[in-house]
Parts: C-alpha cells; structure tokens; sequence
C-alpha cells in the first residue's frame, strides 16, 4: 500500500472560540492547519460578524462579546489556513488495516459549490452548540424564532425586532439579548420567565461556586438590569404560540400559563430560549461515542481531558462536548490542539503536560460556577417532553403524541422512532428534535435516557446535491469496478 | 417582523452599502452583507417557504444553518439555506412551495 | 436465568429479520410454537434498512421459481400479515443504454421463455419513455417486470413479527447466540446475557451471522459481510412511479410516496460486524450518484440529505443458503441473500416451515443447499 497524501497536519472545523484557538496554537507550533468553517467570517455563533457587524456602539453587543477579537490576531499571526466558507459533510474515522504509522482521515466538505475530500492526519470537531430545542404549541408559526437567532441578525446585520415582542424561556442568552436590546432601545413587551421555581432549591448549594466565578457575575449584574427594566414575568408554566383564528400564516399572539391562570398576549414576534446543548451531529456521524449527561440533560461526546474523542484521531473542544461557554471553549481548543501536537509527534508528553499547565488552569477557572446555571436552568419537564399536540420533530411534522404511541407499538428510542415515524429524518438531521424526542421516549418508558439511546446520524451531516457528489474525484478503478461487463 | 437599527440604516444609505435584489420578483434592497435570509426578513418577509409535509407557513428560525427552515430558491436552484448565502446584486430570490419539482 | 414462563418451542429461530421473522410467522400459522432470538432488535440490520425493492427482473435463474412464488403472496400481503407493507407495484425497469445492453435483454427475454417464465419483456424507446418520462435521451429500451414494486423494509418486517405474535409466536431481542448444541434430539441455544432455550429445531436465520451458527455445527460456509450503501433525497414532487435499474452498471433508484428519491444498488462500504456498523466510501457513493445524474439530467440539482450501509451476507455464487443443515438433524438455513434476499421474505419463510412441519417443498431449492461449498 503507498503512503497516503495528507493535505494538512490538522484540521480544526468551526471556527468559534475553540476553533480559534485550536488552530492557532497548533500552527504556531510549526503543524500544517486548516481551519474550516461554514461562515464567511470567523468567530463562530458567539463571536458572529466580529470583525464586520454593523453594530458598531461597543456598548451594544457588550464587552464579552468584542472579547472574541482577540483570538483574531493569534489565529492570523499562526499562520493557519483559513476556509471560511466551506461545510463539512463527512469526517470519516482512520481504517485499522492502513499501513504502519499512517492513519489517514478523509473529509468530505463542500467549497464554492464542488465537493471534494480532504486528507488530514488529526481532526479537531469545534461545532460549538446550537440552542435546546423549545417545542411547544404554534412554535413553527413564521414569526417564532430562537433567542439565538435574532441575536445573530443583530450581530450580521443589525436587525432587531419591531411590533409587538415577546421573550421566553430560562438561561443566560436570553438575559443577554434583552440586556443588549435595552442598550440598543429596542422595546420588549414583555420577558416571560420559565425557570421553574423548584430549581432554585437543588441549585442554591452550588451558589458558592458560582459566586467565585471572575465571569459568570457579570450575568448576574445585567440580569438585574434588564428585571429593573422591562416587564419580566416568572413562573409561566406553560407556553404557546398562536397565528390568527384558523388560520397557521403567522403568529399573533402568545399564550402563557402562570399560577393556573391563563393570560394573552398579542405578539408579532416571540424569541424562544432555554439553554444551549451540545451540536454533535458530525461527532456522532463519525462515529464518536457518546453519554447522556443528567446535568446538561443532553447527549455529548465522551471525551477524555485532552478533548480526544473514541475514535482514533478525531478530537473535539468547546461546546461540542459538553456546554462550557466560550471562555471554557477556548483553553479547551488549546489543549486539543496540544494533545494533537503530542500525537503528531511534534512535542514530547512531557512538553504537552507542560505547556497545559496554565491553560487547564484557565479552564477550571472558566467552568467555576457552571453546575449551577446548569442546575438553575433546567427546563421544566413539560418543556423538554411536551403535550401530545406539540410538534417535536419539525420536518417531518411528528408530534409528541405521535411519538408517544410509537412507544406503546413497540419504538424503544430515537433510532427506532426514525423507522417508525421518519422523526428526525428530515434535512435537519435530528437537530431540532433529537433531544426532545429522547426525553419524551425516556419517559413514555420510565426509564433514563441514558437507556434509549440517540439518532445514529449520517454523513452528509449537511445536505450536499447530487451533482456535487456525483463530480468528487474517483479513480478509474472505481470507475471500472461498478460497468459489469 | 424586524428592523434595521436606525443608525445603521442612516449609515448604509448614506455610504451606499446596498444591494438590490429581487422577491419573487418584486424589487427589494438589503446591506452589503446580509443572508438571504436577513435580507428578507428586513424586507419584511417572515414566511419564506410552506413545508411540504403539510404544506404550512414556515419562516426562519435558528439563523445558524441547523434548522433548515429558511429554505428557499435562489437564481432557480431550490432548498438553498437563506441563512447561509449572502445576497448578492441581482440575485433572484423566490419563496417555496411545499415540495420541490426535480429540476429547481 | 431461564425462559420457564412460557411453554418451551417446538422451534427456536435464530435471527429477527425479515427471513427470521416470516419463518416464525409461516410456523405459528401451522400452530408450531417459535420462539425467535434476536441480538439487537427485529429489522436493526439488512431487514430494516434496505433498499425496499420488490423484483422479480434480472434475478439468477435458480432463484426465479421462488421469485415468481413470493410476488404472489407479495400482492395479497395484507391477507398475510394484516398490514400492506407500504408496498406498491409499478413495475421495475432495468434501463439499457446501447444496443449492445439491449441485445443482452432480449437474451435475458429468451432465456426466461424457455424455462416457461414470461414475468420479464423488453420495451423499447417510446415504451420507456411512456413508463419513465425523465430518462435521460441517449437510453434506447428496457427490460420490464411489470408486476414488480417496492415496500417498506422496517414496515414490512415488523409486521411479519407483529402477525407473528398474534398467532402465539415469542420474541427475546438483545441476546446474542453464543452457543448451539444438540443433545438427545434437543437443541440447546445458550445467549450471551446468559439465557438457555431449549427445542427440538432450530431455524438459522442469522444473517451475516450465519456463518458463525453453521460453524457451531461443524458446518463452514463461506459468508462475506458486505455493507451496500444507499443514499436518499430531501423530497421532491413526484415524478417516476417503477423502480429503475440499469444493464451495464450498478442502480436502484425509486421515488417514495412522500417525495424522497432512493437511490442505491449494491456499491458497497465497509462492515464492521462486531461492533454493529457500517463506514461509507464515498468514492463509491460518487460513482452511484454519477449513474443518477448520466440517467436522470433532472435530478442533478436534488439534495441528498443523508447516506448509510447496511450490513448483509453475500456467498460466493451470490444466490441465498435455504434448506436442511449437512451435518446436523433438525437445523435449517436460511441466509446469504447477497443483497437481494427481501422480495424472497414471504416465500422463504413459507418453504421454511413447509420443510420443518412436512419435510419437503414444493419449490425447487435443490440449487440453495448448504453443501454445496464442501470442497
């Protein structure tokens, strides 16, 4: 067998905190590095359009957030190769009968519109997060979108709201978005908090921690602000979004339970936001294993503390394993890109433990604190498994109750909900119900979700057409090896 | 519905940074930079797409490119991801209809 | 731990796909009690992931009897397992692209007519065109099996299970057969969570773990695990109802009711059989997806939203291992479809428990014997 042709050393996909600094560690270090990224601009979803937002009051978007121009200089000054532009559809694990000492990793991406396949020796996933999946009534009513995503058309293009707007939901981004909409004056009708009451008790032990955190406190301050500020109103145990009377073209108003009373809220405009979970789907495609984690009520990769996944090669940093936020997303890119460095053969274990030292310092510094966000914002079950008549899996238009009677045919988990149903076989991949769908399945059972297991997801982890992957180079063999005659 | 900050609004027209495109053939202008997707919804248009499922009214709503709900036709090619291209002079821009015939 | 709860089998079957599952049914339909071992669940591999195609065109000639035999129970499925299995007949089409690829369906056309068989014809170009407008223009004629079709893999085995419940038959999933022997006319079949079942017959029906069930009885066959790949389509608006295929290269390609095209044929990926999964190669997948596009002009923009193999048996003749064991008493085969072993489901499970309960078939499975690899 001829040795293979690595493209790059390494390639890092994601270009957010992670990314960033993954990539850029592991070039200045002397590896070749490709840091690919669907975006245009690098910085990922929490640092989005830093380097061109139209957004150009500082005071808007906030001190956190200009933070990320500061990976900007090191990752340019690394001498890293930068695709922006360029969706990875396919990362496929090293075979175990290739030659000695090469373990070559193809994958598969689409750049200016041509696929191709990419030889590397090491991949560093930085997916990052994508926020929990809200299901509730009337949530796929145009006008109902994330928390997250209207801050990403504040950050690219400076658009905010207007009409009558409402706010849902529980965890920090939601505070921060209304925090930046009140420096931006943007008017919120009204903040409609779901954090359950109940949560403050299992989470006030773990206040002491939070309280040591150099960042998390800042949270706390705008929180108070915002509260000061707008209409906030807690304890809604109950949501739904409503478009006109028989009609489903676009939302009208909001509806919200708070202690057993229902109230009305007209709305053109309602941003859904409880927490951020972990965005795994290539991982998974890979084939990296995974564990449910009770705390973040999500699946994540396993990984060990050097990011290094269960498949050879393939590790990963940031939000993608497990929710950390950015300051956390960063230090652990470095110590990916480390550990990769080490694999390389490019410095000694000892070197890597040495250069780590302060940057796993750093990380517990960045992670003080995070058990009790996790805790406090958990979401209500009714949020995270909802009513039969609520949409889970928005492709295919499955609703829990759907699901739920899959269960009582004999559907186990989200795998088998696929075949039963098509939940989660639409081009999203499972993203927008995956964790829902596991928590309406682990409870129609009464058991874990940990014991239902996930969606086994497959390349393309993003849609690529026909034409694309019918031009991918293909050796002649190939060719000869399908004409029968 | 959304709206561009009024100081940036004031700022691009006044350097110039727009780009006129066009929805579902009606003429529409947006910012140097914008998505697909931003674009329209700065032209006001929340609903881009019906499923087809059901054929119900979907707009955009992770902005990310996971949720696959901005989907739309750009330049006669279908299921592109508004959220994901930047709009480009002269792009034409169609909102989509249930399923998509083969060939768009 | 053992299974005293329930009356001991008179059969235990090895294997909960759809070969597994339609034995279990035929046996619980004569009132022999079955109990199937399953090591993940019904239809995790080959049964519930593959291509769907209902086809008697093109197949190797020993396997056409049995072919013909199972297409007539595939159009009364609902009289046999209460559920139609998502199936729909619209012909399939085996697409020739030069003369030459005609002349071999007309060859094909005369072979079939002297053994008496007239389910396949050749059509020519306007023919073609008339049953699948979107063919690309270069296409001169095809070889058809009208009453071929297509059903739901994962659909169509469970309810061949679930029929099979309802007429008394048990179900154990997540065990792996770790042992097989036979002691005073019993089988003893012990499982990897520790389980023994005890019956007079055992059914093989282990799919591309076959191989390691006929070893345990000193019976070697020489199974390949292959991983066919397939890839599937957002949904478009319906524009083709037959199942395509294609003379001198490698294609299945349908269109399901919902919209999503399924393309596919037998490219293969890699299996990795202990540990339950499949790797694509997509050089291969490109080689597919260049079929579509040469075949279908107007499908070159369509988006292909997820690709996966799943994991089969071939044997070296690529046609199927059906009938009693050589070497041990009381056993039956019925593995190593290579990849086209689901139009046979029905069928196979009937000749099954037409050998067990009466120790011969009316069909002629003489090609299919287990013996024939001894060297």
């Amino acid at each position: 067998m001829s040795a293979p042709k690595f493209d790059f050393d390494i390639a890092v996909v994601g270009s957010g905190p992670a990314g960033l600094a993954a990539a850029a560690l592991a070039a200045s270090k002397g590896a070749s590095v490709v840091l690919l990224d669907e975006q245009a601009e690098p910085g990922g979803q929490i640092y989005r359009a830093v380097t061109e937002t139209p957004v150009r009051d500082r005071k808007v978007l906030g001190p956190d957030y200009w933070h990320g121009a500061e990976l900007l200089g090191p990752l340019r000054d690394s001498g890293a190769v930068h695709w922006p532009g360029t969706i990875v559809w396919s990362v496929a694990r090293p075979r175990e009968d290739v030659a000695d000492g090469h373990r070559p990793i193809q994958i598969g991406l689409s750049r200016n519109g041509a696929a191709s396949m990419l030889t590397v020796r090491h991949v560093i996933l930085a997916t990052g997060a994508l926020e929990r999946p809200f299901p509730i009534p009337g949530w796929t009513l145009p006008g109902v979108l994330g928390a997250g995503a209207a801050q990403v058309l504040l950050k690219t293009s400076g658009l905010v709201p207007s009409g009558a707007t409402v706010m849902a939901g529980s965890g920090p981004l939601l505070w921060l978005l209304a925090w930046q909409y009140l420096q931006a004056g943007v008017r919120i009708d009204a903040i409609l908090d779901t954090t359950p009451k109940e949560n403050w008790r299992a989470a006030l032990p773990l206040l002491p921690g939070f309280l040591r955190s150099p960042y998390l406190g800042k949270g706390m301050k705008l929180m108070l602000e915002v509260r000061r500020k707008l209409t906030v109103i807690g304890n809604v145990t109950a949501l739904r979004a409503e478009g006109a009377i028989g009609g489903d073209s676009a939302l009208k108003s909001v509806v919200y339970t708070r202690n057993g009373a229902e109230h009305r809220l007209p709305a053109d405009t309602l941003l859904l936001h409880h927490g951020v979970v972990p965005n795994l789907n290539l991982a998974n495609a890979t084939g990296c294993a995974q564990r449910w984690d009770e705390q973040q009520r999500c699946w994540r990769p396993t990984t060990d503390e050097w990011g290094a996944t269960s498949v050879e090669g393939v590790s990963l940093a940031g939000d993608g394993a497990g929710i950390g936020g950015a300051r956390a997303a960063a230090e652990a890119g470095r110590l990916a890109a480390l550990d990769a460095l080490h694999r390389l053969g490019r410095i000694g274990r000892e070197q890597r433990d040495q250069l780590a030292v302060p940057h796993r310092a750093a990380l517990d510094r960045a992670l003080t604190g995070r058990a009790f966000l996790d805790t406090l914002y958990t979401p209500a079950e009714a949020f995270r498994a909802p009513a039969d008549d609520t949409i889970v899996c928005r492709c295919e238009e499955i609703t829990a109750g759907a699901v739920r009677e899959a269960v009582r045919l004999g559907c186990s988990g989200p795998n088998q909900a696929k075949s039963f149903l098509r939940c989660g076989m639409g081009p999203c991949q499972g993203r927008l119900c995956g964790p829902t769908v596991t928590e309406v399945i682990a409870a129609e059972r009464g058991v874990s979700p940990a014991d239902v297991g996930y969606y086994r997801l497959r390349p393309p982890v993003k849609p690529i057409t026909l034409a694309e992957l019918a031009a991918l180079p293909k050796t002649d063999a190939d060719i000869d090896a399908v004409f029968k005659h | 519905m959304f709206r561009r900050l009024p100081e940036i609004e004031t700022a691009l027209n006044a350097a110039g940074h727009t780009v006129s495109f066009t929805i579902d053939g009606r003429p529409a202008s947006a910012r140097a930079g914008d998505s697909v997707t931003a674009a329209l919804l700065a032209n006001g248009v929340t609903a881009c797409r019906t499923t087809p499922v059901s054929g119900a009214a979907r707009g955009p709503y992770c902005m990310m490119g996971v949720c696959f709900d901005c989907l739309v036709t750009i330049d006669g090619t279908g299921n592109r991801q508004g959220c994901q291209v930047r709009v480009a002079p002269g792009m034409a821009v169609e909102t989509q209809n249930g399923k998509r015939e083969v060939e768009r | 731990m053992t299974a005293t709860a329930s009356p001991k089998p008179d059969v235990i079957v090895i294997g909960g796909g759809l070969h597994g599952c339609s034995a279990a049914l035929h046996l619980s339909m004569r009132g022999v009690r079955v109990l199937v071992l399953e090591k993940d669940h019904v239809a995790r591999h080959a049964s519930g992931v593959n291509a769907g195609g209902v086809r008697q065109l093109g197949r190797h000639v020993a396997e056409v009897p049995l072919s013909v035999a199972s297409m007539a129970l595939w159009h009364g499925i609902r009289d046999l397992v209460d559920d139609d299995c998502g199936f729909e007949s619209h012909g399939q089409i085996k697409v020739a692209e030069s003369e030459a690829e005609l002349a071999t369906s007309h060859a094909r056309v005369a072979e079939l007519n002297a053994l008496g068989f007239t389910h396949e014809e050749v059509v020519g170009r306007d023919e073609l065109r008339s049953l699948v407008p979107a063919i690309a223009d270069h296409c001169v004629g095809a070889l058809v099996s009208r009453g071929d079709g297509a059903a739901i893999p994962f659909r169509t085995t469970f309810a061949f299970r679930r029929k099979a419940i309802a007429l008394g038959a048990r179900f154990q999933e997540g065990g792996t057969v770790t042992r097989l022997s036979r002691k005073n006319g019993l089988w003893t079949v012990e499982t990897a969570d520790g389980a023994r079942f005890e019956a007079p017959v055992v059914v093989n029906a282990a799919g591309a773990w076959a191989d390691r069930i006929a070893a345990q009885v000193g019976e070697p066959v020489p199974l390949e695990v292959i991983a066919p790949m397939l890839m599937i389509t957002a949904r478009v608006a319906p524009f083709i109802k037959p199942v395509v295929g294609a003379t001198g290269r490698t294609l299945s390609f349908k269109q399901f009711p919902n919209g999503t095209v399924l393309i596919g044929g037998g490219l293969l990926g890699r299996a990795v059989r202990d540990e339950n999964r499949t790797e694509l190669d997509f050089s291969q997948v490109s080689v597919n997806a260049r079929t579509v596009w040469d075949l279908f002009p107007c499908m070159r923009g369509a988006t292909i939203v997820r690709a996966w193999a799943g994991i089969e048996a071939r044997m070296p003749d690529q046609i199927p291992v059906i009938g009693p064991s050589g070497t041990e008493p009381d056993l039956y085969h019925s593995f190593g479809f290579s990849a086209h072993g689901f139009q046979l489901g029905p069928i196979v499970g009937r000749i099954t428990a037409d050998l067990i309960t009466g120790g011969s078939t009316d069909l002629p499975i003489a090609p299919f014997r287990v013996g024939r690899f001894a060297a």
